[in-house]
């Protein structure tokens, strides 16, 4: 069994994860049908490259059919439990930046702050019956932030994409995405609330604490460390 | 090892018990609509419970406590006055990878009557005490209206009383509330005109306009008195035998007479409970106790504890919530109280005697 290596499977996250190989002296080559999910790996042997959703490499690295994986942290965060006893992060890549955040309409101008939109959310209940609602898909995240900041009265509504467009739809009151240069919120007339975003991500390199690791794949490991110098 | 089976026994037994003390057995479906815990608990419950999907049938919880449906079936057709008890598994999902059984047992009994609630309380109380004789357990009390009759005496807005009200249960956030409203200056909103922006959402300009004019107020309403602020922090670090507790309350209560009311049910109560038989020379009373993750209780609250493998746990908990049968009530309410016994838990320490 070689040494697995999830990365994106597609897009912009992808080039830069080849990039990023390349740039560390590690090919990463997907085959030559551009619909066929497979690759390969040169420049250190005992390496497999494993082709994957972004989204799906948290569940791959965790479950550890994979050993090493390329996603995101806010993926990593939001669908591992205590992340941090399943998985490793082995080094941040300098791409794929994307801030968690939580935004509400511009006009909106009573409000700045979670504590604003805990104000907000009880007003908003008493006057309209039903609890404020956010849309996002980032669920465990959203709820766990604002618990900590004390926000009440509040209900996540399930949006896999498009959020920025759930408040003029009148499907949520405020919504919390990712978000990197903020372009999309101004397009529909939103704002982002003050204080650190719920998570500040970026493309990172995890490595799993569950897969099996014979002697030929810490050997792969370790040389492809050196390469990569992480 | 303790087995399901004696687990299930002993909440049989416990059952028995409670039947025998009058109660009528009660019994509640495993599968709750998600719906009503939602709305009672806010968000943060699907992070503690198991939430399942049905597509005709919508979201349903697995049962996360009896209380809730206990309520809706009595607000719905109970006689008055009305002793309940049941037996059962209440399901909590481990939000944090905690080591929390995903599955405990439970036996409770509920009370519901209008008359005499200090004598209701010591009746709940020493039920539950009772079954616990042979065991080793600390017992701790608290009285959730003493904090609101203090919220309540506070001298300053009715905005930020209801404001500190509906936090008393979230520790951190009402103590950041209590500072904001104790500063002599509070900034004046920066905010722009909404006018300035397209109006998207439900959320209309009359509300955002309202909540710019309480903005506005804040800014001149009278801070919370430092004495004030002193006697919060004292009832919050009180923690002393009840006699002494309550000797101690009304020494703070010379500056916040408006506490009177709630140490005297206090006292009442501890009198209550000596003709029930409890030790009350001996029984905690802590003036923050039932703050956290009892979020129902708005009285009179109590828990036993058992020290096995040298970890404190709970082997019963209870306690007064007359404000959850007005919510399920729809209009309607009635005084409640009650308690649960986990006997896993029970056996668990009664292996280590």
């Amino acid at each position: 069994m070689s040494l697995k290596l999830g990365v994106p499977s597609k897009g912009r996250l992808m080039e830069q994860t080849f990039n990023w190989f390349a740039d560390r002296g590690v090919t990463l080559r997907k085959s030559k049908s551009d619909r066929e999910y497979a690759g390969t790996v040169s420049g250190v042997e005992g390496v497999s490259l494993v082709m994957l959703s972004a989204g799906e490499i948290p569940r791959e690295l965790a479950a550890g059919r994979i050993h090493l994986g390329v996603t995101g942290l806010d993926m990593v965060a939001e669908k591992l439990a205590d992340w941090p006893s399943q998985v490793s992060d082995i080094s941040p890549m300098g791409f794929g930046y994307a801030d968690l955040i939580v935004a509400v309409p511009k006009f909106w101008t009573d409000v700045e702050t979670l504590d604003d939109l805990d104000a907000v959310a009880a007003q908003f209940r008493a006057r309209h019956g039903f609890r404020l609602r956010i849309a996002t898909k980032y669920h465990r995240l959203v709820r766990q932030h604002l618990r900590d900041a004390g926000v009440a009265d509040y209900q996540l509504v399930d949006s896999q994409g498009a959020t920025e467009g759930a408040i003029a739809n009148l499907t949520a009151e405020a919504i919390a995405d990712i978000t990197s240069t903020g372009a999309t919120l101004v397009a529909n007339h939103l704002k982002i609330l003050g204080g650190d975003p719920i998570l500040a991500s970026q493309a990172t390199l995890f490595l799993s604490k569950s897969a099996e690791m014979d002697a030929a794949n810490e050997a792969a490991w370790h040389t492809l460390k050196q390469k990569l110098g992480v | 090892m303790i087995t399901a089976a004696e687990v299930r026994q002993e909440a049989d037994r416990l059952l028995s018990e409670f039947m025998a003390a009058g109660a009528v057995r009660v019994e509640a479906e495993i599968l709750q609509p998600a719906e009503t815990f939602l709305d009672l608990y806010g968000e943060d419950i699907r992070g503690r419970a198991y939430v399942t999907h049905d597509p005709f049938r919508g979201e349903h919880l697995l049962r996360p406590d009896f209380t809730v449906p206990v309520v809706q079936a009595h607000m719905a057709e109970g006689q008055e006055p009305a002793r309940y008890t049941y037996a059962g598994a209440v399901f909590r999902a481990a939000e944090n990878g905690a080591s929390q059984a995903a599955e405990t047992w439970q036996a409770g009994y509920e009370v519901f009557d209008r008359n005499d609630p200090v004598a209701v309380d010591a009746e709940v109380f020493a039920r539950i005490s009772e079954l616990l004789t042979n065991v080793p357990v600390r017992a701790a009390t608290g009285d959730i209206g003493v904090l609101m009759a203090a919220v309540n005496a506070l001298d300053t807005s009715d905005k930020r009383r209801a404001a500190l009200m509906r936090h008393i249960w979230r520790p951190a956030k009402f103590m950041k509330l209590m500072k904001r409203f104790s500063s002599a200056t509070i900034e004046r909103p920066k905010a722009g005109m909404p006018a300035n922006y397209p109006a998207i959402g439900v959320r209309d300009v009359s509300e955002v306009m309202e909540r710019l004019k309480t903005l506005e107020e804040e800014v001149t309403a009278p801070s919370i008195k430092g004495e004030d602020v002193a006697v919060i922090d004292q009832i919050l670090a009180l923690k002393e035998k009840s006699p002494e507790a309550v000797s101690q309350l009304r020494v703070m209560a010379t500056n916040m007479p408006a506490l009177m009311p709630a140490i005297d049910l206090i006292e009442a109560r501890l009198d209550a409970l000596t003709n029930r038989g409890v030790k009350v020379d001996d029984l905690d009373f802590e003036g923050s106790y039932g703050r956290t993750s009892m979020e129902y209780y708005d009285g009179f609250v109590f828990g036993f504890y058992g020290v096995s493998d040298n970890v404190e746990t709970a082997i019963a908990t209870g306690g007064r919530y007359d404000a959850l049968t007005s919510i399920l009530g729809l209009g309607r309410s009635i005084p409640a109280v009650g308690g649960v016994i986990r006997p896993k838990a029970l056996l668990e320490l009664r292996g280590t005697v």
